[in-house]
């Protein structure tokens, strides 16, 4: 018989509010991809504004699960849920000052004439997204197998991002006055690239969740 | 000497009470110098194996013991051993403070008294209520009655009054369930600093209070026909943290009770 149906429809709640979170992150990043290639000073500017709301979204889980903790005691695994959720949010808050950096570049841009058009780049934001999605997934049904193998396609971005480099340098290199846009088409790809990064640390969380260890899964560099 | 060997530790332990099997295969090792916690759902056996550390269950008519208990390595189960010298080396500490209608002074000294102590009394008297943290708070009042003290000084009073026998082993069977929280931090504190010179078993019906302050947890758990059977036994810092067993997880996380 459950005996702690309160307790644990309270940490149900927590884990739902993650992954609205999670919905709001994945949003900011595709917007500002959206925004990048699309030249919208608006929907850039908005997006740095909504940066908040995902500040204040992260505040209220991170005193959700201060006050579960303080009045239910959790233990095993209901503990390790929400020490991994305090975690969680943090991966994600960042995850979103990512997106705003992106949105910052976007409008710093303003008007410029576009570099090239973008392929690799919005590539890298789908993928980046993918795999933050399926990481939160992970964590809400705490499967362990799954956010083992998320960890293992964040070379898939690692490759997208050198590849990136690479044709940003021959442009750098044909001609200096594309130093520039250049330049700040790599600080996007970067921002994407820690992004993936940040997923794969939600999975390393998804796993101890699961089995009570750490375990550094993918090397990050 | 002894310091490889377990203070206390069953061995297939299995107890009868008549024709009802209370206990079933218990193995567990308590080192020494280290508080091992009993918990476990109502019903599971966790006091009847707190007795059977110092044979307090042949009190119960029909009562039977199989398996081992070794205390330092021998079995206080085996032919010409005298319980009432096990009980002594092992001393017992109950849920409901008991002290003796008679003055704080007297209820310590009782124990040595009985056991024709010809010393200095005093000393030793002191020297269990100072153990006991209780000392400060009595100290001129000793011939005061035992009874009108609070519910947490009088359990501190029960735990100076087994001190006083100088034991190696203190079973604790609930000791703060009848008390207020603020006395039963105090007597968990108090456990803690005991265990430097004793080793301590105790039974608890609160899961936070042996996650607090034991190093070892045992957690029982009834079988089908109703025998306490042992689940999980391992330092308590793992058992809570990451339960080997499904059972204790859904126990410690209150899916089930």
């Amino acid at each position: 018989m459950e005996i702690r149906r309160g307790f644990h429809q309270k940490l149900k709640e927590i884990q739902d509010d993650v992954l609205a979170m999670s919905g709001m992150v994945e949003s900011a990043i595709m917007s500002s991809i959206e925004a990048l290639k699309n030249r919208d000073l608006d929907l850039a500017h908005k997006i740095v504004a909504d940066d908040i709301k995902i500040n204040q979204k992260r505040f209220d889980i991170e005193q959700k699960c201060i006050q579960i903790i303080a009045t239910q005691q959790p233990m095993a695994s209901d503990l390790r849920t929400i020490i991994s959720v305090l975690y969680i949010i943090t991966e994600l808050e960042r995850i979103a000052d990512h997106a705003e950096g992106i949105a910052k570049i976007v409008i710093m841009i303003g008007d410029e004439p576009p570099l090239k058009p973008l392929t690799t780049i919005p590539l890298m934001a789908e993928k980046a997204c993918d795999m933050l999605h399926r990481a939160v997934d992970a964590f809400i049904r705490h499967d362990a197998e799954t956010a083992r193998k998320i960890c293992l396609e964040d070379d898939e971005v690692d490759n997208l991002y050198n590849q990136v480099f690479r044709v940003l340098l021959t442009y750098m290199l044909e001609d200096p006055k594309t130093i520039t846009r250049a330049t700040r088409l790599s600080w996007v790809a970067h921002n994407l690239e820690r992004s993936a990064d940040r997923a794969t640390n939600i999975c390393e969380r998804v796993v101890f969740t699961v089995t009570g260890k750490m375990e550094e899964i993918a090397s990050k560099y | 000497m002894l310091n490889g060997i377990p203070s206390l530790e069953t061995k297939k332990l299995g107890l009868w009470y008549g024709h009802f099997q209370a206990l079933r295969d218990i193995s567990v090792a308590v080192p020494r110098n280290q508080i091992m916690a009993i918990i476990g759902p109502s019903g599971c056996g966790k006091s009847s194996l707190l007795r059977c550390f110092n044979r307090m269950n042949e009190l119960i008519l029909g009562s039977r013991v199989e398996g081992e208990v070794l205390f330092d390595g021998a079995n206080i189960y085996a032919p010409g051993v005298d319980p009432s010298e096990i009980r002594y080396r092992i001393g017992m500490v109950f849920q409901k403070p008991n002290p003796f209608p008679k003055s704080v002074y007297d209820n310590v000294a009782f124990g040595p008294r009985v056991n024709g102590f010809a010393g200095n009394l005093d000393e030793i008297v002191e020297r269990a209520l100072v153990r006991a943290a209780l000392w400060d708070e009595v100290k001129d009042q000793l011939r005061k009655s035992a009874m009108q003290l609070s519910g947490g000084q009088q359990q501190r009073l029960c735990i100076a009054r087994a001190l006083a026998l100088e034991p190696e082993v203190i079973l604790m069977d609930e000791p703060c369930s009848a008390l207020d929280p603020v006395a039963t931090l105090k007597i968990e504190d108090l456990m803690r600093s005991l265990v430097q010179d004793y080793t301590i078993v105790i039974v608890t019906h609160n899961m936070q209070q042996a996650a607090r302050v034991s190093d070892m947890t045992a957690f029982l758990m009834m079988a089908e026909d109703r025998a306490g059977v042992l689940v999980e036994y391992g330092p308590t810092s793992q058992v809570f943290t990451t339960p080997k067993d499904s059972r204790t997880e859904d126990y410690i996380t209150g899916r089930f009770g």
